[in-house]
């Protein structure tokens, strides 16, 4: 009995030191990345996550989609309330305001300093990083994957009314949508008016136009800022838009009608559409044969100073509460990400844009953009600095901007279903638009933005 | 003199109450009680702490006329989803209950809506009721413009209820199969004896009989009605156009995880859990007298 009874002790320690021996072999420390990109974009970053991992021994990062942008920030807080935060989250563009009020996150720009990483913020490019800075100019999450929106149209169906450029005033498109109109297009040009287009129709737009969507330089200088957009250029806008809607030349197209706009697009059966340069690789994958496109910067109204664009897609921050060694790992993942090599591994397999002007030099010294399938991403960088970001052009810095774009959707469909006139939708948005920023200012009684 | 089972020592009977009792607590009083206290405070979405603010939270959601649009909305489908749901379901089980040819098949396959998921469901209907890609593409180019809704609320709540109350069909019609067959052949075959029609005999007869089950199904059905037709107007419409089917469920939805403001959801999901309580006592009470149990 007692041989037996020796004999599983021995074997028990011996099981035991092996458990025991493993961790000596300098395991990597283990950090979690969660983001909210899915699909084949998700697959491109599993795999920059893999190529992290592969390149030093140091840092493993668990990388984990959420499934989209809401559901991680949401996901986010939950497990930042249970103390379960993730290292590094992706944060998506207009959740910039609710994180730098959240006091949840380290600062980017001071990680990597303790770190010892010099990064040249001037290197971004000022239309990207301003609209994740302070209005101090201190970067507090790193621009990750960053687009704008392009006009997207149909060279063809140009070449029939006698064009060769893509128009570039509103005026020209006007003329041209009906020409196309005479010559027999059905649908000479595709909108969609969900929340989503909150960014091409109404933040471009304003930004296109140095016009601003709310007070206080957009929330820039203050949680009192207030929404402004029904006495600016974009009445006139929306009552173009819904004019050319009732004349036939806009068709709106959406997932739940059948066929979204890119679709209707790639398809042939649209011929203008406007969205973000994502969409470049699926237009070119999926466009009928032979069809001949090209994207160009959005359309201004005749007789403006075109300004910059403004970006779209999200940061990368890093949470409070975790320990130095996984603060180590998440700031060589930055480095890592801020490298111009992984900038073009990301543009070429994605489509999204470079963040930093060496990683776009760097492209264009490997010839990117004169091959054909990414010939025209470009443009993007060109709408995104045509102009020094100006106090309204820098970004949106409004609180709860989610549901700002929900009343958005709302009320654009009101005004184009004729429930209501655009003046009167515009000032509804607005009214109810306030509501929503008072609520968040009341949320947090005696805080600024940084 | 009615014979009842009791226990002898109260020890005995709370214990085996504890482990239910606990299960309630944790997973339905705890978080109640929770929402109560979050509806009378503004919350910070991270928890950086908490302002205690009354009943701020309700008077402005009851100041705002989108949520009574949104009420207007919860009880328009709620009513008619649930009167389409249950009339179907009550014809279909009557018809089966007849034993006509194939009753035996359609007493398993018009089960089947039910086991599917709300989602999965919506993204069906979403195909099948797109104006421009699936079945109603077919009656839009008959009658160009007639169904539209992106656009149209009417048709997006049409479309809503419609995907509502096919999955909804299947869970009534168990229930009133059930009860079809509960009651005595006997009685029937006394009347078909009599006479009397198929007609007569379900007005005389089954119906009276399988009242209880009627207002069983009324409760359930407006109830899920609140609760379930989430899944459906989140693939379906998201609320929209124009807010026209954005129900009391997903707006708390919307405004609680898309909006962060999740004092505002709080203090909606209780105004919606007093509805439901309000609108089940007044049917236990005013739809309850006509019902007879045997």
């Amino acid at each position: 009995m007692t041989i037996i009874k020796r004999g599983l002790a021995a074997l028990a320690a011996g099981a035991l030191s092996a458990v025991l021996a493993v961790p000596a072999v300098a395991e990597p420390v283990k950090f979690d990345f969660w983001f909210g990109l899915s699909g084949d974009l998700a697959r491109v970053v599993d795999t920059l996550c893999k190529n992290f991992n592969a390149s030093q021994a140091d840092y493993e990062v668990v990388c984990t989609s959420q499934g989209n942008y809401d559901a991680t920030l949401q996901n986010t807080i939950a497990a930042f309330r249970a103390g379960k935060q993730p290292a590094v989250v992706q944060v998506y563009d207009v959740g910039t305001a609710t994180m730098m009020l959240s006091g949840a996150y380290k600062p980017a720009d001071k990680l990597m300093e303790e770190n010892g990483y010099k990064i040249d913020y001037a290197d971004y490019f000022p239309g990207i990083a301003r609209y994740y800075a302070t209005s101090q100019g201190e970067m507090l999450s790193f621009p990750f994957n960053s687009s704008t929106a392009l006009m997207y149209w149909n060279k063809d169906a140009f070449a029939k009314i006698g064009k060769t450029e893509a128009p570039k005033t509103w005026e020209d498109v006007g003329a041209d949508l009906q020409a196309m109109k005479d010559a027999g297009y059905e649908c000479p040009m595709a909108i969609n008016i969900s929340a989503n287009e909150s960014w091409q129709l109404m933040e471009q737009f304003s930004a296109l136009h140095n016009q601003p969507i709310a007070t206080k330089n957009n929330g820039y200088d203050g949680l009192d800022a207030r929404l402004e957009v029904n006495k600016t250029k974009f009445v006139q806008y929306v009552t173009d838009l819904k004019k050319w809607y009732d004349a036939g030349l806009i068709k709106i197209k959406s997932k739940d009608l059948g066929q979204d706009m890119v679709q209707a697009f790639a398809s042939g059966t649209c011929q203008v559409i406007m969205t973000s340069v994502g969409d470049h690789g699926t237009v070119g994958k999926t466009r009928k044969e032979g069809m001949n496109w090209d994207v160009a910067e959005l359309p201004v109204y005749a007789g403006t100073e075109r300004k910059n664009s403004l970006v779209g897609g999200a940061s990368l921050w890093v949470l409070s509460g975790k320990s130095d060694a996984e603060y180590k790992g998440a700031a060589a993942f930055l480095n890592f990400i801020h490298d111009p090599k992984t900038a073009l591994f990301w543009s070429t397999n994605t489509g999204y844009i470079p963040v930093t002007k060496s990683g776009f030099d760097y492209m264009k010294s490997t010839g990117f953009y004169d091959k054909a399938p990414y010939k025209g991403r470009e443009v993007a960088i060109a709408s995104l600095t045509a102009s020094e970001p100006t106090e309204v052009t820098r970004g949106i810095r409004l609180g709860n901007f989610t549901q700002i774009r929900a009343e958005f959707g709302t009320q654009m469909q009101a005004i184009f279903a004729n429930k209501v006139s655009v003046q009167e939708g515009l000032d509804t948005l607005v009214k109810n638009g306030d509501a929503i920023l008072d609520r968040f200012q009341q949320t947090y009684p005696g805080k600024t933005l940084p | 003199m009615e014979k009842r089972v009791t226990f002898g020592s109260w020890t005995i009977g709370i214990l085996f109450a504890v482990p239910q009792l606990l299960l309630i607590f944790t997973f339905f009083y705890w978080p109640a009680g929770q929402a109560v206290y979050w509806s009378l405070t503004l919350q910070q979405p991270w928890g950086g702490g908490n302002i205690w603010v009354g009943l701020d939270n309700f008077r402005s959601i009851l100041a705002n006329a989108d949520y009574w649009n949104s009420i207007t909305a919860s009880l328009v489908f709620a009513g008619i989803s649930a009167g389409l749901a249950m009339f179907v379901g009550l014809v279909l089980a009557a018809l089966t209950d007849r034993q006509l040819t194939g009753s035996r098949f359609y007493r398993v396959v018009l089960i089947w809506p039910y086991g599917i998921a709300a989602p999965a469901l919506a993204m069906a209907f979403r195909f099948i009721l797109a104006p421009e890609a699936g079945f109603m593409a077919v009656v839009n180019q008959v009658w160009p413009g007639f169904w539209d809704p992106g656009l149209d609320g009417t048709d997006a709540m049409a479309s809503i209820i419609i995907a509502f109350s096919w999955k909804y069909v299947g869970y009534n019609f168990i229930f009133f199969l059930a009860a079809f067959q509960a009651i005595p052949r006997s009685l029937i075959e006394a009347a078909a004896m009599d006479g009397s029609g198929v007609v007569r005999r379900f007005w005389d007869i089954q119906f009276p009989l399988i009242t209880p089950t009627i207002f069983f199904l009324l409760v359930i059905n407006i109830t899920e009605s609140f609760q379930d037709s989430f899944g459906i107007v989140d693939i379906m419409t998201s609320g929209g156009p124009a807010n026209a089917t954005n129900l009391m469920v997903y707006k708390i939805y919307s405004d609680g995880f898309k909006g962060l403001d999740y004092s505002g959801a709080a203090a909606q999901s209780i105004i919606l859990m007093v509805l439901i309580v309000v609108l089940t006592i007044f049917q236990f009470r005013f739809i309850e007298r006509r019902v007879h149990y045997r």
